[in-house]
């Protein structure tokens, strides 16, 4: 593996053989870390212009409801307002959308969901555009909310989220996008007879949000040349400028992003939230236009995770080998499609679990319906249905009488094994040698009762409980995601790398549009230049529009891709540089490569200091970077090669119940994964980490509480996540299997543990308590009956 | 907005009655998060801060006089001895910073029903008092006259905060508190529970169920008499099971709570009831080994 090359044999080469201890592999400090945790870290929001302007929106108080009229002439009339604009003043297209433009950049006489933006105020001071906004008067005709599957998929009784002439996706009714799939035999009474055992269970998953901690915010400013410049804290530039371009009327040159300081996404900015508002204002005003949501605005203006409903049917012998499994994945996709057909396919594909099946059938949708929009959260699709399976997977265990981790070995996928979707999975997937990982770890001691400390129990320093009716319980679970984009996208990564002498050493730059949300890549690609160009020195550019795309910062695939195009590029740079010297000096040696600042071969030595040979010239070179291509899934039976990559992870949690109180302390949470190769071990075991504690999040507190099509809970007060007395000890056990397909044979992380780590922990709360919980996040009315 | 910052306690007396709508602000961990929200534009603000003797306690006989804006993190440090289900409500606050900057008086000054402190000094006893002073004069208003309903309390508009007064424990105290996750959450219900041996009575106060926190007066009663009757003060014996149960249920049945995002009014009965339970069993057994290791 080139991240480890090391030449051998010549004695005069020893010093300089060895490979940076920052290259790949190593876990050299973050750039921004440190910054970040002094607080001195400039985010998008602390973005400052002179003579800037601060935007706002009006929102709709209402889930569904027509505007009868739209009134701004006493917002106007604020002194300090610059500008109040509706739909009417867009100059180009009204629509957007990730994929299918059905979403209107500000509301066009009607009102989907509770929070809709209808009208933008400009003005010199927060305070004067929110007085502003409170002046604008809507006229509604509120009407009665479309929100539960019932109401969805009976539009004659109850309406129709978009109208049918209005349908811009695939989808009727209130169907946005569904996908079918059919293997083997499907599902049949003959099918079924096949079976010893059958288990049926209904579950269902709460809306989570991505509760990033920098609300959305950014910087517009206009140009000379009629554009718009736009600092903006973002997961992919060039969709938003994609996106963003139709709607302000301009040339996509013309809309050039930078971008900010992100405080997180976890998927939650992968749509656009306030950027086509802000260049509106921009443009209409002339002036640099911020926005910053507060918190309350931050949980309206950005997309959730889609709350599930599923129905499970799954058959095996009395030995336990799986006969059949028949799914119905019920997505509730709110007002706008956003990634709804993306959820849908990832649902639909990865929804039976990482088991071999013979005979599938299953079907995964999406709504549409008045309750707030849903799209990318972290490991979208997969989550919900991980529940599912894995829940099942743990009945099937009872019914049989049979251990839940060996259930799952025995029906494990492994490499050479064929998916429901027809799709061989032709790279590792040590699926029941990550069980079997888990299961071997030492379990925490028992809870000590002689010596409690209340901080380790249920409720903690809440004090309810010095021992009295805790339970403990143990769970596992396992889970599958794809990495990349599926379905025949080509989420290409473009990445530049310069070469040149700056102070007398070489250094390398490199310039890529990836959005670093937090996830490391930065660090990651600096790493990369280092071991392909054998320097020290690695600046990296600033990310924007400047140069061509990186894709998205999600889909567990921002190290695969755009760290694979930083490989390409530096590659490149590297054969240019040798081709100069060979050139110059006239070497023929066939194993010259670059080390430690020098040019190097194992039969030649010390061949020339690359300061020597790179002199006043820089080498500047772009490359991209495609991963292999995959197809669309056939809409009825599901076949087809649709995804890139597999990753898989397996848990265990030990949790401490409160039975009687119903309170729930995750004592441990461990994760086996297998990561391919991790660039970066340290950024590897952080994701893991964050991963598990999302998912512990949605297990057991995370959820979005709508009520009639109306948020009840958005605020940091009420939108509970995991603190540190919630997070437990997560130790994390890391197989490196490299993938044949895949740059230096790396897996996706991110989204693995996100998927798996949440019915572990169900599991361990069923295990403690014996109930059926067939819902999360698991809420303390469910463990107590006093729902 | 004004902003005014009086250096003792009587410019702040005299400021309060020129602008009875000006809103303190002692650690200012609720008056912030209600400008941030928009729910306040108060003409003006009034600042306590500079006013040092307010960030002060003494112990005066049996009662400890707490100043109005001595924070959480030092009741916690400095006055878990005397005022043990205090101390353990305060430990239940928000976050290390928010303990560091909120106070009693602040949140007797918000009197949302799901305060911590409430509960604590509801079950203190009937000598718990709330000084209250405007430059008209001082009074002592009981702590059970002092809530008034959702958020409101018996202060006058010219009045302010200046102290709580509570006796020194002379018996165990406890403090539980439901939130769905285990830091930093704000009560689902709570529970404050103290013995009062000398008086021979019993103690309840119930945060978040109810429009305002308020006692178990029934469960107290009961209480009383069952340890009265059966000489427990005394004997220190075993409650039993029976009472116990009882006394929870009398809890619960005090509490009238809604069902609202962060809970069932279902759920609120029935934690109150094993609060109940569980904090009076802590507090009995305390109390009884220390009547057996002086008999
Ligand atoms: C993140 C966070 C977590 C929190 N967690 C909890 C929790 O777990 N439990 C809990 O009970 N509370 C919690 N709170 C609320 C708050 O911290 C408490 O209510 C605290 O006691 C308020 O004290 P303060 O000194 O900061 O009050 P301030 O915010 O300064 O004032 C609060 C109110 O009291 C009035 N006031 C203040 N001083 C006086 C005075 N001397 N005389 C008359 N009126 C006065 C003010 O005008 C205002 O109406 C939390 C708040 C935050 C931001």
């Amino acid at each position: 593996m080139s991240g480890t090359r090391t030449i051998q044999g010549q004695k005069n080469l020893q010093n300089i053989h060895q490979a940076s201890k920052d290259g790949i592999g190593g876990s050299p400090l973050r750039p921004d870390g440190t910054l970040k945790v002094k607080g001195e870290f400039a985010y998008s929001s602390d973005m400052w212009h002179e003579d800037m302007l601060w935007g706002m929106a009006l929102r709709s108080p209402h889930p569904r409801a027509n505007i009868l009229s739209v009134d701004i002439s006493e917002a106007l009339k604020v002194p300090g307002v610059y500008a109040v604009l509706t739909h009417e003043d867009i100059p180009g297209s009204k629509y957007y959308g990730l994929e299918i433009q059905d979403q209107p950049a500000l509301a066009i006489d009607k009102v989907r969901y509770h929070g809709e933006a209808i009208a933008l105020v400009a003005a010199d001071h927060p305070e004067t555009a929110r007085r502003a906004v409170k002046k604008i008067k809507v006229e509604y005709e509120v009407l009665t909310p479309i929100t539960t599957e019932e109401q969805c998929l009976d539009p004659e009784t109850y309406g129709y989220v978009h109208e049918p002439h209005e349908y811009k996706s695939h989808g009727s009714g209130n169907i946005c996008h569904s996908q079918k799939l059919v293997s083997g035999g499907g599902v049949t009474d003959e099918i079924r007879a096949l079976a010893d055992v059958i288990v049926k269970g209904t579950y269902e998953v709460g809306m989570q949000d991505q509760a990033f901690l920098g609300p959305e915010s950014g910087l517009a400013v206009p140009a000379e040349d009629g554009g718009v410049d736009l600092y903006i804290a973002t997961q992919w530039l060039h969709v938003d400028r994609q996106q963003m371009a139709p709607v302000l009327a301009l040339p996509e040159e013309k809309v050039r992003l930078t971008l900010a300081g992100v405080g997180g996404a976890f998927g939650g900015r992968e749509d656009l939230s306030m950027q086509i508002h802000a260049c509106l204002l921009a443009l209409h005003t002339g002036k640099p236009v911020k926005i910053v949501y507060s918190r309350d605005e931050s949980f309206f203006g950005h997309v959730h995770r889609h709350p599930a409903r599923m129905t499970y049917e799954h058959g095996a012998t009395r030995d336990g080998k799986l006969v059949f499994a028949d799914c119905r994945i019920v997505l509730d996709g709110g007002a706008y499609a956003s990634a709804s057909p993306a959820v849908v396919g990832n649902a639909a594909s990865l929804g039976h679990g990482p088991y071999v099946i013979p005979n599938v059938r299953m079907e995964a949708i999406a709504l549409y319906s008045n309750n707030p929009s849903c799209g990318a959260m972290r490991g979208f699709g997969a989550v919900q249905a991980c529940f599912g399976y894995e829940s099942q997977m743990d009945k099937l265990a009872a019914e049989l009488g049979m251990d839940p981790v060996e259930l799952r070995q025995i029906n494990a996928v492994t490499q050479g094994d064929f998916m429901p979707t027809g799709q061989e999975i032709d790279a590792p997937a040590p699926v029941a040698e990550l069980l079997q990982r888990v299961k071997d770890m030492p379990l925490p001691p028992p809870l000590d009762l002689e010596n409690l400390d209340v901080r380790t129990l249920p409720g903690a320093l809440s004090n309810t409980s010095h021992g009295e009716g805790i339970v403990r319980g143990i769970g596992y679970s396992v889970g599958i995601k794809n990495v990349g984009f599926s379905e025949g996208f080509d989420d290409y990564s473009t990445a530049r790398v310069r070469l040149e002498v700056i102070g007398g050493e070489p250094v390398a730059m490199v310039h890529t549009a990836m959005a670093e949300v937090g996830q490391g890549g930065v660090t990651v690609h600096a790493q990369i230049a280092r071991t392909e160009l054998g320097v020290e020195q690695v600046t990296i550019h600033p990310a924007n529009t400047e140069v061509g795309s990186a894709g998205s910062t999600s889909a567990s695939r921002q190290t695969y891709m755009t760290g694979g195009a930083v490989k390409l590029a530096a590659e490149a740079v590297k054969q240019a540089l040798i081709e100069k010297g060979r050139r110059r000096y006239g070497w023929e040696h066939k194993d010259i490569t670059l080390v430690g600042g020098k040019v190097v071969s194992e039969t030649g030595g010390v061949l020339v200091p690359m300061v020597d040979l790179l002199g006043d010239e820089a080498i500047d070179l772009t490359r991209e970077h495609h991963h292999r291509p995959t197809v669309p899934f056939d809409k009825e039976t599901g076949q087809g090669f649709g995804h890139v990559q597999y990753t898989f992870c397996a848990n265990r949690a030990v949790v401490d119940v409160d039975v009687e109180l119903g309170l729930v302390k995750v004592v441990e949470l461990t994760a086996a994964q297998d990561v391919g190769k991790a660039l970066n071990p340290l950024s590897v075991v952080g994701q893991i980490q964050g991963g598990c504690t999302q998912a512990l999040g949605l297990a057991v507190m995370e959820e979005i509480v709508v009520k009639d099509g109306k948020v009840r809970n958005a605020s940091f007060t009420d939108y509970l996540i995991p603190t540190i007395l919630d997070t437990p000890p997560i130790p994390v056990d890391m197989l490196e299997l490299p993938d044949p397909h895949a740059p230096y044979g790396l897996r996706g992380v991110g989204e693995a543990p996100t998927v798996s780590a949440t019915p572990s922990i169900v599991a361990a709360i069923r295990n403690a308590t014996g109930l059926a919980l067939n819902r999360v996040p698991v809420r303390p009315e469910h463990l107590t009956g006093t729902l | 907005m004004e902003f005014l910052r009086p250096a003792t306690w009587d410019e702040a007396l005299a400021a309060k009655a020129e602008y009875p709508t000006a809103l303190p602000i002692s650690g200012g961990t609720d008056v912030m998060v209600e400008m941030n929200f928009d729910v306040h534009r108060p003409s003006a603000i009034l600042d306590l801060n500079r006013i040092g003797d307010l960030a002060t306690w003494s112990i005066d006989g049996d009662t400890v006089r707490l100043g109005a804006a001595v924070p959480y993190s030092r009741i916690i440090d400095e006055l878990s001895g005397p005022l043990p289900g205090l101390a353990l409500a305060a430990h239940t606050v928000g976050s290390p910073q928010i303990r560091n900057r909120g106070s009693v008086g602040g949140n007797l000054g918000a009197a949302s029903p799901a305060g911590d402190s409430h509960p604590a000094l509801l079950a203190a006893g009937r000598d718990v008092f709330v000084e209250a002073a405007s430059v008209r004069g001082t009074r002592l208003i009981p702590i059970d006259d002092f809530y008034t309903g959702v958020k409101r309390n018996s202060l006058e508009a010219d009045e302010l905060i200046r102290a709580v007064h509570i006796p020194v424990a002379d018996g165990p105290q406890q403090f539980s508190k439901i939130g769905t996750r285990n830091a930093m959450v704000i009560a689902v219900c709570a529970f404050g529970f103290a013995l009062h041996p000398k008086s021979r009575t019993v103690g309840t106060g119930i945060g978040s169920a109810a429009p305002t926190p308020r006692r178990a007066v029934e469960a107290e009663e009961y209480l009383r008499g069952v340890l009265a009757e059966r000489g427990l003060w005394e004997s220190g014996d075993l409650l039993g099971t029976e009472v116990i149960q009882r006394f929870g249920e009398l809890v619960r049945d005090a509490a009238s709570p809604i069902d609202d995002v962060r809970g069932t009014a279902d759920y609120r009965k029935h934690a109150l009831a094993v609060m109940a339970r569980r904090t009076l069993t802590w507090t009995w057994n305390d109390y009884s080994k220390q009547i057996r290791s002086a008999a």
